[in-house]
């Protein structure tokens, strides 16, 4: 399979063209906009919790700054927002103007087009997620991090990238438009992410189908430091469906008709 | 190099091509012609491997272009109508990805790349943003990338079209170099251009091919004649009998009022009979003022008149059987 030019192309495009620097700035505006808000809110709790002892005690810069700053509410609306911007061009834009015919009778397999754009979103946002590291990093200035949460919750974060991407590579390879394509990603998302809400409500085996059916459900282990086989396999077999639909969707142009 | 055995392609009800079947020989460039929407690209988007036919087979240099499609890509070289680039990247960088993606060596790349860029006079743009060339310049940008890998089998649908007079020269030439160690497919709208490039023709319409050959052995199977334009002032009716009894015409056939009172006639010989000679003979010998006398020289765009218009009124039924129709539509 020949993913490797396939993957250097879309880098090369999301890095000489304005949008991964575009989406790396509003990005990191943003979380800087958060960590500011956490860490001063931290460093106040921080402050009366010297003054009255025994209140400290769960007092945890992971548990108060790095995990709300990543899955706090405002987050998960950046990280839904984002995604669509990443991945909305990947087919899209090549169906539009007419380069996807060329590059599908190159010798290259339609899967390797499929992994080859796939991975190339993800390394986009794994950069993203780099990016980020700045923040634990000025914590761990001032004072001691749990690393293993730490790294827990990064583990967390890019599985959930990779099924992210997979669901914008698929939306993005079903419309030649790319607003279509970036609402119907970020749809799909908030849908994926939401569905376990009504859990509560519909309760018994439906519950917990649903439950077990919502990113955020799975995520929220690995933001408390938990590393839980099935949420591993969730995301691992969610970007998987996704690929493979969005193979499917590039392979109907063959099918004979 | 390239078999095409009955083709047949159905979009939803529309049938873009049937029956499609016609075959190119190693190293030679057959040119493609046809109406707007007679199904040139549908056939070549096949060739190309891009969507597979409803019915029939396609064979390039040995392979199935369905069954074995993978081998096919390997050895073609497809330009798409209208050219689609990246229009983000830049051309050197852009012609390194496609020799990549179709397999070029790593150390063979970059003289590969440069080579191409020289032959389609494209080296001086190479640090542009393909953005911002011209037309011209993006043409040639998309036959580079047709090139890049050195394919046995190019299939370029309108190569030339939109360029100037002068890049049309400069492409035509590069094509036609192209022959001999390649085999090239062209679709074009431009006649001219085909007997210019191409040794062999293939003249589709509505879906089916209606004339294919050699130009040449084409113009002689349907203009069988040779033909003298001659406009004369005398006595019409002396003067058409007095050539038709030249030996080795076979139809005279006036054509319109000259001036002075005189004629204007066309003169059909038998192929390779020059009779310009006798003509001027008779007239001198009468004493009729022969105000002209012309060769007019059958060529391909009469032949593709022909079949294509002759085809629009007579329906069904072959077309160049009635050499009436092709004469009224040319004289249109």
């Amino acid at each position: 399979m020949r993913i490797w030019p396939i993957y250097k192309k879309e880098l090369r495009l999301y890095f000489t063209t304005p949008l991964a620097w575009a989406i790396l700035f509003v990005f990191m505006l943003v979380m800087g906009f958060f960590f500011n808000l956490y860490f001063n809110f931290f460093a106040r709790l921080s402050m009366q919790s010297a003054m009255n002892p025994g209140m400290g005690r769960d007092l945890t810069v992971t548990e108060y700054v790095m995990r709300p700053l990543f899955s706090g509410f405002l987050s998960v609306i950046l990280f839904l927002s984002l995604t669509p911007a990443i991945t909305m061009r990947l087919i899209a834009e090549e169906r539009r103007n007419g380069t996807l015919e060329l590059l599908m009778t190159y010798p290259v397999s339609d899967g390797a087009i499929v992994l080859g754009k796939f991975l190339g979103a993800l390394s986009l946002y794994a950069v993203m997620l780099a990016a980020t590291l700045v923040y634990p990093a000025m914590i761990w200035y001032f004072t001691p991090l749990e690393w293993g949460a730490l790294a827990t919750l990064y583990l967390g974060l890019f599985v959930l990238g990779a099924a992210f991407m997979a669901v914008g590579l698929f939306v993005s390879s079903v419309t030649e438009n790319q607003i279509i394509a970036a609402l119907g990603t970020f749809m799909l998302l908030l849908i994926l992410w939401a569905i376990g809400w009504g859990a509560e409500n519909a309760g018994g085996a439906v519950g917990d189908i649903l439950r077990d059916l919502s990113v955020s459900e799975h995520l929220d282990n690995f933001m408390k430091g938990v590393i839980e086989s099935r949420d591993v396999v969730y995301f691992v077999l969610l970007s998987a469906v996704f690929l493979l639909l969005s193979l499917l969707s590039l392979q109907s142009r063959r099918w004979k008709g | 190099m390239i078999e095409v055995d009955k083709l047949t392609k159905h979009y939803g009800p529309v049938t873009a091509i049937r029956d499609v079947s016609f075959t190119v020989a190693p190293g030679e460039i057959v040119g493609f012609l046809g109406p707007n929407g007679a199904g040139k690209s549908t056939t070549m988007r096949v060739l190309a491997c891009f969507m597979p036919a409803s019915d029939g087979s396609a064979r390039v240099a040995g392979f199935d272009v369905f069954r074995e499609s993978m081998e096919v890509r390997r050895r073609i070289g497809y330009m798409p109508e209208n050219v689609p680039l990246y229009n983000d990247m830049r051309v050197a960088p852009y012609l390194d990805f496609v020799a990549e993606a179709k397999g070029v060596p790593r150390s063979a790349r970059k003289r590969r790349v440069a080579e191409v860029m020289d032959r389609c006079l494209i080296a001086d743009v190479q640090n542009r943003l393909i953005r911002h060339l011209s037309k011209g310049y993006r043409q040639r940008v998309g036959l580079a990338q047709a090139l890049v890998s050195d394919p046995a089998v190019l299939v370029l649908d309108e190569p030339t079209i939109g360029l100037d007079p002068t890049q049309i020269k400069e492409i035509r030439a590069l094509i036609k170099s192209l022959g001999g160690e390649h085999t090239v497919i062209l679709s074009t709208h431009i006649l001219p251009e085909v007997a210019m490039v191409c040794s062999g023709v293939v003249i589709i319409n509505r879906g089916s091919i209606v004339a294919q050959g050699p130009i040449d052995r084409l113009v002689e199977q349907f203009f069988p004649t040779a033909r003298v334009e001659v406009e004369i002032a005398g006595p019409r009716a002396a003067v058409r009998e007095g050539m038709r009894s030249i030996p080795g015409v076979v139809r005279v056939e006036e054509s319109g009022d000259g001036s002075n009172g005189g004629g204007r006639f066309v003169v059909e010989s038998a192929r390779g009979r020059d009779v310009r000679g006798e003509i001027f003979q008779l007239a001198a010998q009468q004493k009729w003022n022969l105000l002209e006398l012309r060769q007019v020289g059958m060529t391909l765009e009469e032949v593709f008149i022909r079949v294509v218009a002759g085809e629009e009124r007579e329906g069904a039924t072959p077309a160049g059987t009635d050499p009436a129709v092709a004469t009224e539509v040319a004289t249109r």
